[in-house]
C-alpha cells in the first residue's frame, strides 16, 4: 500500500538517516532501504537484542513492557521500535 | 702262554717238504709230531738263511740240549699257527707222556656224603674281658647324691575334711609370696645381629576411577543463508493491514527520536570540550623558540656557510651539516688553487660536544645537498658543486657515534670526546672519513647539484622511467637535479654492462684506494653513470629550466604482507647484517611493473616557476629517441629562485613552495593555481620547512635572520610569529622530533653557524582535530579556487554577452531617425514628471504641486 511506502520515505528523509528496516517477529526483513547483507545482519542482531530487552523488562516487572530502544554508539545511533508483530529499525548518523 | 716251551710256527709247503712233515701226508691225526734232528735245522739255516721258517726260533734250536726236536702239527690251530715246536726236553717228555691227573678229583666227592653228625654239649669257658664293661658302667644311671628323706605329719582329722578356698591378694599379706622378678640379665640378652627377612618389591598401585563423557551423535544444524522472504511475500506484507497499523503507531515515535538526535547531542561531555577549545587559540606566553645549542666549526681556516642540514634518522642528538665556501663564482675561480687543498666536509655534530665535530666526511668538492639513506643511516649520498654525486659509508665508524648521548656519562665517552688533553691535530685526522664512491664526471651532471633524494624502498625505476616493484627492501636509487637543467636517476647497484670497457677500467684500477675506505660501492667509484636523464627543456628555445628542488610523490605501495616479508627476508639473507654490503647485481627485468604509479613530480626552478612534470620517457615518433614528456603544468608564482618544494608530512598532495618574497601552497592535481599564495614579504624568504607535528604550521627563514612561523589555522595572510635567530641569511631550516615532549629545530645560517632551538609545546603539539581542520581549510580553498574559476568563466561569458549587446546597441543607434529620438525623449520626460509627482505626493507636498503648477517645456 502506498501509505507504507510514504511513511518509510518520510522517515528516510530525516536528517542523517542511513537506513530503515522493517522486520517481522522472526527477524526476517520485510522491507529495507539498505543493501541485502547489511539488512540481514542488522535484522538478525536487532531481533535478538529486542527479545532480550523485552524479556528483561518483563522479568523486572511483569506488568511492564518494552516500548522503544535506542542504542547510541560512537559512530551512529540505532533506533528500534518493537511491536508484537513487527519491528522497525532505523540507523542514524547524528551530526555534531 | 701256559706252555712256555711251545713255539708256534708257520711252515710253508716247501719247508714241509724239506723236513718231511707235510701236512696230512707225513704228519696225521694219529701221529701229529715229528722228531727232527738238529743238524737238519742247521742245514736249512745254511741253505736258506733268513728266509727259513725256523729262523725266529734259531736261538732256541741252538741252545736245545738234546739232539732231536719235536715238531707238532697243530691242525686245530691250538697255539695259533699250523705247527709248533717244543723247545725243551721236558716239554717233549710231557707231550709224549702226558701225566694222569683227572682221576683224583672224582674220588674226593664220594667221601663227603657218607659222614654222620654227633651232638656235643657246650662247655663254658671262662669270660675274657675285652673292655666292654667300661662302656656299660658309663651308661648306667647312678645316684650322685644321697637322697633326703622328709617326714611330714598332721592330725588325722584333718585329712579328708572339706576345704574352703578363698582369694587373697598376694601383695596385701606380707611375705605371702616370694617374687622372682625378671630382670634383663645382660649375660642372656642376645642381640639378634642377623635376621632373615624376605622382601618383595611391589609397585605402588592406586585404584582410581573416572567417568568420561560419553559422546554421542547429536543432530546439529547450521544455517548458511539467512532467511529471507521472496518478493511475493514482501509484496503481500506490504498490502497487509496490520503492517500499516503498526507503522502508523510506531513511525511517530521513531520520527521524534530521529529528530531529537539532530537537535542536540545529549551525550557530549561539555567540560571536556571546553578544555579543548582553549587549546586552539594558543598560549601567547610561551610561543617562542628557545635557544638550545649552537655549533660552529672553529677549526676551519676559511669562512664557510652551511648549505644543507640533516638530522641523523636514528641516533638522538646527532646532526649532520654540509659546509661550503662562502665565495661567489668569481672568487671561486680566483682562489681555485687554494680551494683544492682544503677538504670539503660534512660535519657531524653531537649535542654533547659543541666544539669538536664527531665525524667529518670528506668530499672532493663543496657539498650543496646530502641525505641519509632511509633504509641504512650509515650510507650518505651527497651532491657536489661540480656535479658529482658522492657516497659515504660510515658503517665502520657507526659504533663511534652511536654511543653519543647528551648528558649521559659512559666509559666509552672518554675516548669519543676529544678532550683538550689530546692534541687537536691527531684527533682531527682520526675522524676524517673519505668518501666511498663518486660518480663519473663525464656522464653525470655538469653543474652544481641542487637537490638529492633517495627513492622510496618500495619501488624502483628503470631507464625508460617505468616504475617497478623494488624487491630488495632497501633504498637503492637516487634522484638528483642540477643547474645544468637535468634531473638524473641513479642506481647504486652494480650495473650489468653489456659492453665492457677494459681500457677505462685499467686506468681506474691504477688509482689506489686507501685501506680504511669500505668497499661497499667500489663498483661505482668513478664509473657511476646515471640510470636516466630527464631534461627540462622549454621547448623551442635553447634555454632550459634550471631545477632547484624536487619533490616526489611518496607513494607507498600496499604490498601483500607475504611479499613484503619476502623482500625483507631476502634482503636480510642476501647481506649479512647490512644489505648494502652485498648489493645484488643490476636491475632485474623480471620485476613486476607497476602500472598505475604516479610518475609525476614537482620541480622548482631558478626562475621562480613550479613545474609539474613526468619522469617517464617516451619515444619520439620522428627521431625514435627517448624524449622526456612535456611538463603537465607550469606556474610562475615566485619572484626569485624556488628553494623549497616540500610535501606536507600529513597530506600527501599538499606542497609548500618558498621562493623569492612569497610562499605558496599547492594541491596536487588542482591545476587552477595555488591554494594559498602569500603577499610579498618585506624581506626575502630564503628557506622553509613544514612542521613535523602540526599540519597547519610551517617555518620560513628570512634573509635578515628572522624565522617566520606561519599557522594556517590562525592567520593566513601573515605569519603568526616572527623571531630573530641570527644576524645573517638563514640558509636551511630542519625541524626534528626527538621525543613526544621535545622537538628541536635546526637553523643554519650563512656564516656557518648551526643553531638548535627548542620548539615550545604550543607549536609542536597539535590541537585536537587539527588535521581535519586543516584539511577542511584546504578543501575550502580548493572549492574557492574552483568557484573562482567558475566565476571567471561565467564572467567571461557575461563579458562576451555584454560585448555582443554593445555591438548590437551600436548597430541600433545608427538606424534610429531623429523623430524616434525625439519621441523617446518625450517619453522619458513624461515618465520623469510622473516620478516627480509621486515623490512629492509621498512627501506630502502634493498641494504645493497643484499650486505651483507644472512648468511645461
Amino acid at each position: 500500500m502506498a501509505e507504507v511506502e510514504e511513511t518509510l520515505k518520510r522517515l528516510q528523509t530525516q536528517k542523517g538517516v542511513q537506513g530503515i528496516i522493517l522486520v517481522n517477529t522472526e527477524g526476517i526483513p520485510i522491507k529495507s532501504t539498505m543493501n541485502n547483507p547489511t539488512t540481514t545482519q542488522h535484522a538478525n542482531l536487532m531481533h535478538n537484542f529486542v527479545l532480550k530487552a523485552r524479556s528483561t523488562v518483563h522479568e523486572i516487572d511483569p506488568q511492564n513492557d518494552l516500548t522503544f530502544l535506542q542504542i547510541h554508539s560512537k559512530k551512529n545511533e540505532i533506533i528500534v521500535a518493537p511491536d508484537k508483530d513487527y519491528f522497525l529499525i532505523a540507523i542514524q548518523n547524528p551530526t555534531k | 702262554r701256559s706252555h712256555p716251551e711251545i713255539y708256534p710256527l708257520v711252515l710253508t709247503v716247501k719247508t714241509q717238504e724239506i723236513f718231511h712233515c707235510r701236512a696230512e701226508d707225513d704228519v696225521t691225526d694219529e701221529q701229529p709230531y715229528k722228531l727232527i734232528n738238529k743238524e737238519t735245522f742247521f742245514e736249512d739255516f745254511k741253505n736258506r738263511g733268513a728266509i727259513s721258517d725256523f729262523y725266529p726260533v734259531k736261538k732256541i734250536i741252538q741252545e736245545y740240549p738234546g739232539d732231536e726236536l719235536l715238531l707238532v702239527y697243530d691242525k686245530d690251530f691250538k697255539y695259533g699257527l699250523n705247527f709248533y715246536l717244543i723247545g725243551t726236553e721236558e716239554g717233549k717228555e710231557n707231550y709224549l707222556n702226558p701225566p694222569e691227573v683227572p682221576e683224583e678229583q672224582e674220588e674226593q666227592k664220594e667221601h663227603i656224603s657218607e659222614e654222620v653228625y654227633v651232638y656235643k654239649p657246650l662247655v663254658s669257658k671262662p669270660w675274657v674281658s675285652l673292655g666292654s664293661e667300661k662302656e656299660i658302667e658309663e651308661e648306667s644311671v647312678k645316684e650322685s647324691t644321697k637322697q633326703i628323706k622328709y617326714m611330714i605329719s598332721r592330725k588325722r582329722s584333718k585329712f579328708g575334711a572339706p576345704i574352703k578356698f578363698s582369694d587373697q591378694n598376694a601383695s596385701n599379706v606380707k611375705d605371702a609370696y616370694i617374687e622372682c622378678t625378671s630382670y634383663p640379665d645382660k649375660n642372656f640378652t642376645l642381640k639378634q645381629l642377623e635376621k632373615d627377612v624376605g622382601m618383595q618389591v611391589v609397585p605402588q598401585i592406586k585404584d582410581t576411577s573416572t567417568q568420561t563423557k560419553w559422546t554421542y551423535p547429536k543432530n546439529a544444524t547450521t544455517q548458511y543463508y539467512p532467511r529471507e522472504f521472496s518478493e511475493e511475500e514482501k509484496e503481500a506484507f506490504k498490502q497487509s493491514k496490520p503492517l500499516a497499523d503498526f507503522l502508523d503507531n510506531m513511525s511517530v515515535s521513531v520520527e521524534i527520536a530521529l529528530q531529537q538526535n539532530e537537535i542536540t547531542n545529549t551525550f557530549i561531555d561539555d567540560w571536556k570540550c571546553l578544555a579543548e577549545e582553549e587549546g586552539t587559540f594558543g598560549d601567547k606566553t610561551d610561543t617562542y623558540l628557545k635557544e638550545y645549542q649552537s655549533f660552529t666549526d672553529l677549526h676551519s681556516p676559511t669562512e664557510k656557510m652551511i648549505t644543507c642540514v640533516s638530522w641523523h634518522p636514528t641516533i638522538f642528538g646527532l646532526i649532520a651539516v654540509s659546509v661550503a665556501e662562502r665565495l661567489s663564482f668569481e672568487e671561486r675561480v680566483q682562489f681555485s688553487g687554494k680551494l683544492l687543498l682544503q677538504p670539503s666536509l660534512i660535519l657531524f655534530w653531537s649535542f654533547s660536544d659543541p666544539i669538536h665535530p664527531q665525524l667529518m666526511l670528506e668530499s672532493p668538492d663543496d657539498i650543496f645537498c646530502f641525505q641519509f639513506c632511509p633504509s641504512d643511516p650509515n650510507i650518505i649520498a651527497g651532491g657536489c658543486i661540480n656535479g658529482q654525486v658522492i657516497l659515504w659509508d660510515i658503517t665502520a665508524h657507526a659504533d663511534r657515534i652511536e654511543n653519543i648521548k647528551s648528558g649521559g656519562s659512559r666509559s666509552k665517552k672518554a675516548t669519543l670526546k676529544p678532550m683538550f688533553i689530546l692534541e687537536p691535530e691527531s684527533n682531527k685526522e682520526a675522524m676524517y672519513i673519505r668518501h666511498c664512491a663518486v660518480s663519473s664526471i663525464e656522464n653525470g651532471h655538469k653543474k652544481v647539484i641542487t637537490d638529492i633524494h633517495w627513492l622510496s624502498d618500495t619501488f624502483e625505476v628503470n631507464r625508460m622511467g617505468s616504475v617497478f616493484e623494488n624487491r630488495n627492501g632497501i633504498c637503492c636509487q637516487l634522484i638528483t637535479c642540477s643547474a645544468d637543467c637535468t634531473i638524473c636517476f641513479w642506481d647504486i647497484r652494480p650495473q650489468k654492462i653489456s659492453t665492457p670497457q677494459p681500457t677505462e677500467k685499467k686506468k681506474e684500477e691504477s688509482i689506489e684506494i686507501p685501506f680504511d675506505v669500505p668497499s661497499t660501492f667500489l663498483h661505482l667509484d668513478l664509473s657511476w653513470k646515471p640510470l636516466s636523464k630527464v631534461r627540462l627543456s622549454k621547448g623551442e628555445t635553447s634555454l632550459d629550466h634550471c631545477p632547484t628542488k624536487v619533490s616526489l610523490n611518496e607513494e607507498h605501495l600496499l604490498y601483500k604482507t607475504q611479499d613484503k616479508a619476502l623482500a625483507q627476508s631476502k634482503a636480510a639473507k642476501a647481506g649479512e647484517m647490512n644489505p648494502y654490503q652485498n648489493l645484488e647485481g643490476g636491475i632485474g627485468d623480471h620485476l613486476k611493473p607497476i602500472d598505475d604509479f604516479c610518475t609525476k613530480f614537482f620541480v622548482g626552478t631558478e626562475e621562480g616557476e613550479l613545474i609539474y612534470t613526468d619522469w617517464k620517457m617516451e619515444r619520439d615518433p620522428e627521431t625514435g629517441r627517448l624524449m622526456t614528456k612535456k611538463p603537465v603544468s607550469l606556474y610562475t608564482v615566485h619572484d626569485g629562485a624556488v628553494h623549497t618544494v616540500q610535501r606536507s608530512p600529513f597530506y600527501n598532495d599538499i606542497i609548500l613552495t618558498v621562493g623569492g618574497w612569497n610562499v605558496a601552497i599547492w594541491k596536487e592535481n588542482v591545476t587552477i593555481g595555488p591554494l594559498l599564495q602569500s603577499c610579498c614579504a618585506p624581506k626575502r624568504y630564503t628557506s622553509g620547512h613544514w612542521s613535523l607535528t602540526r599540519p597547519g604550521v610551517f617555518y620560513i627563514g628570512r634573509e635578515d635572520g628572522f624565522v617566520d612561523i606561519w599557522d594556517l589555522l590562525e592567520k593566513t595572510h601573515e605569519p603568526a610569529l616572527s623571531q630573530n635567530i641570527c644576524i645573517t641569511v638563514i640558509t636551511y631550516i630542519k625541524p626534528w622530533t626527538l621525543s613526544s615532549k621535545q622537538q628541536f629545530i635546526a637553523i643554519a645560517d650563512y656564516y656557518g653557524t648551526l643553531h638548535i632551538l627548542e620548539i615550545p609545546w604550543t607549536l609542536s603539539h597539535p590541537s585536537t582535530n587539527e588535521i581535519s581542520s586543516v584539511n577542511h581549510y584546504f578543501e575550502r580553498e580548493v572549492k574557492h579556487l574552483e568557484y573562482v574559476e567558475q566565476r571567471k568563466s561565467i564572467r567571461e561569458q557575461e563579458k562576451k554577452e555584454m560585448e555582443l549587446e554593445k555591438e548590437k546597441k551600436k548597430v541600433k543607434t545608427y538606424q534610429k531617425s531623429k523623430e524616434q529620438i525625439e519621441a523617446e525623449m518625450k517619453i522619458d520626460y513624461d515618465s520623469y514628471l510622473e516620478l516627480e509627482k509621486t515623490v512629492l505626493m509621498n512627501l506630502g507636498l502634493d498641494k504645493v504641486i497643484e499650486k505651483m503648477g507644472v512648468m511645461t517645456v
